[in-house]
């Protein structure tokens, strides 16, 4: 039985801050900052956004393409993001109201660093594969906080996507997914910690590209592929540097990541980002097209998966909510005061 | 069924009066009022008190055994009634206790209003007069009470109703007869420049165009009107009491530049009266908002839809023009707007034009009063006319 | 501290704008009503659960300048009455647009976001605001 994607939505917030600003506050040369990360401009979320109505904003655009499809037939919802307004109480079952999938589901809350999205996905495909439930819905957000005056600050964005596993009407066969996962301390949070910690360079050879490329060897000896034998690839973005470095070491060039990298333009939207990126390709993609996806999470761990777009696609009312392309149109730039007092950052009287 | 009289009345001054607690209001505004009716007090066999909200603003409840208790009514244990109905609980008190003097059961009631708005600081005050619109679907929703009569102000200006300007000039209409007031809060007469202005509250409108915070109380004697020249000779005949109910939140309406409660009510009470709109000279308006102004004088049937702001705009509101006088007191918004105190203060100054005692802003040969009071988004309106004898 | 029961039982209304349409005339309310007031007894068991469309436009609107506690870090903000396209009247906030790009007559949509919280501890309360529609 196939299993695979029937339908995806994504959102990001309107507004954006450019790393020269953010430079500007602490006295470093923001651009030169943004540069090296290949970061142009970050998403802000607005006071009044969090990870609940992200999450909300893209599963009812995911459920918008697909008026066909009956919400009730939604087994399970899981919300993946290193940043759930509660640490107990899970984002999951707010979603799954908003799009009326309740009450004969599961639901939980998933963390895994960036990769708590594809993981939900990995969770959906089971429970769809086995015949437990008949829909699973994924999805990857995060509103992540960067600590004033850290690296951090200039990449850590908002953003998520959301996906709908299936086997009736899939628009995207997942053909393989596999996972390389070890205990690797590269970037965490202590609970009630406001902000992560990172082991420096730490986080590149040991961490990202370990996971990312042994991920990605197993899945194409797995599939007995070659890089040229896919279309597009999505790699997990924390900037534009990484991904862009990755898929030049396994072999991929850069028109195949091309849709696929959306940090440059929005910043690290952590859960969200391999989400957003294989969004964007599947707002372009063709029957037929094959597409390679390797998200990373710190902690370690990466998530493959071998996808095939098919000749579904061209029934998906896909022009019921709007493309990446839409979404991103027409942002509005904030100064840091502006983007302080949105982030919660500034020392309020309470 | 009898008919009624108001005998005798009273009221503080409006303002934030930092040393006067609640209780103490309500009992300046009584004395008065007994004083002026010539009474001894133990004449009263009832007492109304119209009071939005002494439970949030001092956390007080059961206000009515307050006031019967400190206005010493209590040594004679007469019933005493608290009525809430939002801006309008003092017109609503007001009607309450004209009924029960017109259907017998009372002789002589006393019936106030009373409000001790500042002991609350701004935001909490404000978020009290919100939950007189729809709790849960306005306020809850980040309306405000003022963003609610902004959005009415929009749309009369969109639908070519009345002009920004028109609006505006409802506010200094109020405040050109403040200056008049000796009881009023606000003494100062103000060009329309200032209220256009004034610093944004909710857009179109700004500060001048909406009711202060105050405190403030204000009472009236009633009796059966075949008994009222045993006490005084200034007396004035309550012709009509109406009342109307509306929908709570102002989204549930077919029309929101127009109270329908406003109309009812005052066809009700015109005929009960006896009379039309036109046989009005003077009215007290509530005017918490500008615009509310501009749709009372029109729901009230003295000016067609379009006309009102031209009237107000062009001054024919004044006491002195020769038509119908608006807001002689100073409205709400200069006289000043402690909510439950509002509609007996209308009832106060339309008794003091009535009867000649008008002083300064004295209505030549007034006949006929007419009083609005209305609560919220206009969810509940009275209108009572008062007559000359 | 809000009862979290009180805002728990809005949910249905306050995220997927669920009103009740009366089988007997066919009007649809929100918020939801027991009984119809037009048909009054004869509504009666006839109420049920209808889902309001999410777009509709702008039929007046203000900008709040004077914001009770829990809106003021976001003041100024707009709020606005919408005609949604099943010609019902609602009330809430209009967000992502600048204040004075906002006109009578503008396609809007209704999204979920957050209204307010019970403190930093408390229960997040969520609900519908309108932004631009594409």
């Amino acid at each position: 039985m196939d299993v695979g994607i029937v339908s995806y939505g994504a959102y990001v917030p309107r507004y954006r801050i450019k790393p020269e600003e953010i430079g500007r506050i602490w006295g470093v040369d923001g651009k030169a900052m943004g540069k090296g990360l290949m970061i142009y401009q970050k998403s802000v979320p607005s006071p009044d956004e969090d990870v609940v109505t992200i999450a909300t904003e893209a599963a009812r655009d995911m459920m918008a393409r697909v008026p066909d499809v009956n919400p009730e037939d939604i087994g399970a919802v899981y919300v993946g993001s290193e940043s759930h307004p509660y640490a107990v109480k899970p984002t999951a079952t707010i979603v799954a109201e908003s799009i009326d999938a309740t009450p004969a589901m599961t639901a939980a809350d998933m963390e895994f660093a960036c990769k708590a999205g594809t993981a939900g996905i990995q969770a959906c495909m089971g429970l769809v594969g086995s015949g437990m439930v008949e829909y699973g819905v994924a999805i990857g957000a995060d509103t992540s906080q960067g600590a004033p005056g850290d690296a951090l600050e200039y990449s850590a964005s908002a953003g998520g996507a959301a996906y709908l596993i299936g086997t009736k009407n899939i628009i995207a066969k997942i053909n393989k997914t596999l996972s390389f996962t070890t205990d690797t301390p590269d970037f965490w949070r202590r609970e009630g910690q406001p902000y992560p910690l990172h082991g420096g360079r730490f986080t590149g050879e040991p961490a990202y590209f370990r996971h990312i490329t042994s991920a990605a060897k197993m899945m194409m000896e797995a599939m007995e592929t070659k890089p040229e034998d896919y279309t597009y690839a999505v790699f997990h973005q924390p900037n534009g540097k990484f991904p862009t470095r990755v898929a030049k070491q396994l072999g991929f060039t850069p028109e195949q990541i091309e849709y696929g990298l959306l940090t440059p333009n929005i910043g690290n939207t952590y859960s969200g980002a391999v989400p957003l990126g294989l969004a964007n390709v599947l707002d372009h993609a063709k029957p037929g097209d094959r597409i390679f996806v390797t998200s990373y999470g710190s902690g370690a761990g990466s998530d493959a998966f071998d996808i095939t777009v098919t000749n579904e696609i061209e029934n998906y009312k896909r022009e019921n909510a709007p493309t990446i392309e839409r979404v991103l149109e027409n942002p509005v730039y904030l100064d840091y005061g502006t983007y302080a007092k949105y982030k919660g950052k500034i020392l309020m009287s309470e | 069924m009898r008919d009624v009289a108001i005998i005798g009345i009273g009221a503080t001054k409006f303002g934030e009066l930092w040393n006067k607690s609640f209780r103490s209001l309500g009992i300046e505004a009584g004395m008065k009022a007994i004083e002026d009716a010539n009474l001894s007090g133990d004449e009263i066999d009832g007492l109304f008190i119209g009071n939005m909200s002494a439970g949030r603003f001092i956390n007080q409840q059961h206000v009515d055994a307050l006031i019967a208790d400190y206005s010493g009514m209590v040594t004679n244990h007469i019933p005493a009634t608290r009525v809430e109905a939002g801006g309008a609980s003092g017109g609503v008190a007001f009607r309450e206790a004209v009924m029960a003097v017109a259907s017998g059961i009372h002789n002589t009631v006393m019936v106030g209003g009373a409000e001790k708005m500042t002991d609350l600081d701004d935001a909490s005050i404000n978020s009290v007069m919100d939950a007189t619109a729809d709790a849960e679907w306005e306020a809850g929703m980040g309306i405000t009470l003022a963003s609610n009569y902004a959005m009415i102000a929009r749309r009369m200006i969109h639908d070519h109703i009345a002009t920004r300007e028109e609006i505006a000039a409802v506010s200094v209409n109020s405040h050109f007869h403040g200056a008049l007031n000796p009881g009023a809060q606000f003494r100062k007469a103000v060009p329309i420049e200032t209220v256009l202005k004034s610093g944004a509250v909710a857009t179109p409108l700004g500060m001048f165009d909406c009711a202060p915070i105050s405190d403030g109380a204000a009472a009236v004697i009633l009796c059966p009107l075949e008994e009222a020249k045993k006490h005084t000779d200034s007396y004035v005949k309550v012709s009509a009491v109406a009342q109307a109910s509306d929908t709570l939140a102002l989204f549930q309406r077919d029309c929101i530049t127009e109270f329908k409660a406003t109309q009812v009510a005052a066809a009700r009470a015109y005929e009960m009266a006896g009379i039309t709109a036109r046989d009005i000279n003077v009215a007290e308006i509530h005017d918490d908002y500008t615009v509310a102004g501009i749709m009372a004088m029109q729901d009230l049937g003295i000016y067609k839809t379009g006309e009102a702001g031209k009237a107000f705009l062009n001054e024919e509101t004044h006491f002195d023009a020769g038509n119908v006088a608006v807001n002689t007191s100073g409205g709400l918004k200069a006289r000043g707007y402690p909510i439950g105190a509002a509609g007996l203060a209308q009832i106060v100054e339309l008794t003091e034009q009535l009867r000649n005692s008008a002083e300064a802003r004295q209505v030549k040969d007034a006949k006929y009063g007419l009083a609005q009071s209305a609560g919220g988004n206009g969810s509940a309106v009275t209108v009572s006319i008062l007559e000359a004898i | 501290m809000a009862s979290v029961a009180k805002e728990w039982r809005e949910i249905p209304g306050r995220y997927n704008l669920q009103g009740t349409k009366c089988e007997n005339c066919g009007k649809i309310y929100f918020p939801s009503r027991s009984f119809c007031p037009k048909c009054r007894r004869d509504s009666i068991g006839k109420m049920t659960p209808v889902k309001l469309d999410r777009k509709g436009f702008v039929y007046t609107f203000s900008v709040v300048h004077e914001a009770p506690d829990c809106n003021n870090r976001q003041k100024p903000y707009a709020v606005v009455m919408v005609k949604t396209s099943d010609d019902i009247l609602l009330s809430g906030q209009l967000v992502d647009v600048e204040p004075e790009n906002i006109e009578i007559g503008m396609p809007v949509r209704a999204v979920l976001r957050k209204l307010d919280a019970d403190g930093p501890a408390g229960i997040i309360h969520y609900g519908f605001k309108f932004v631009p529609d594409y």
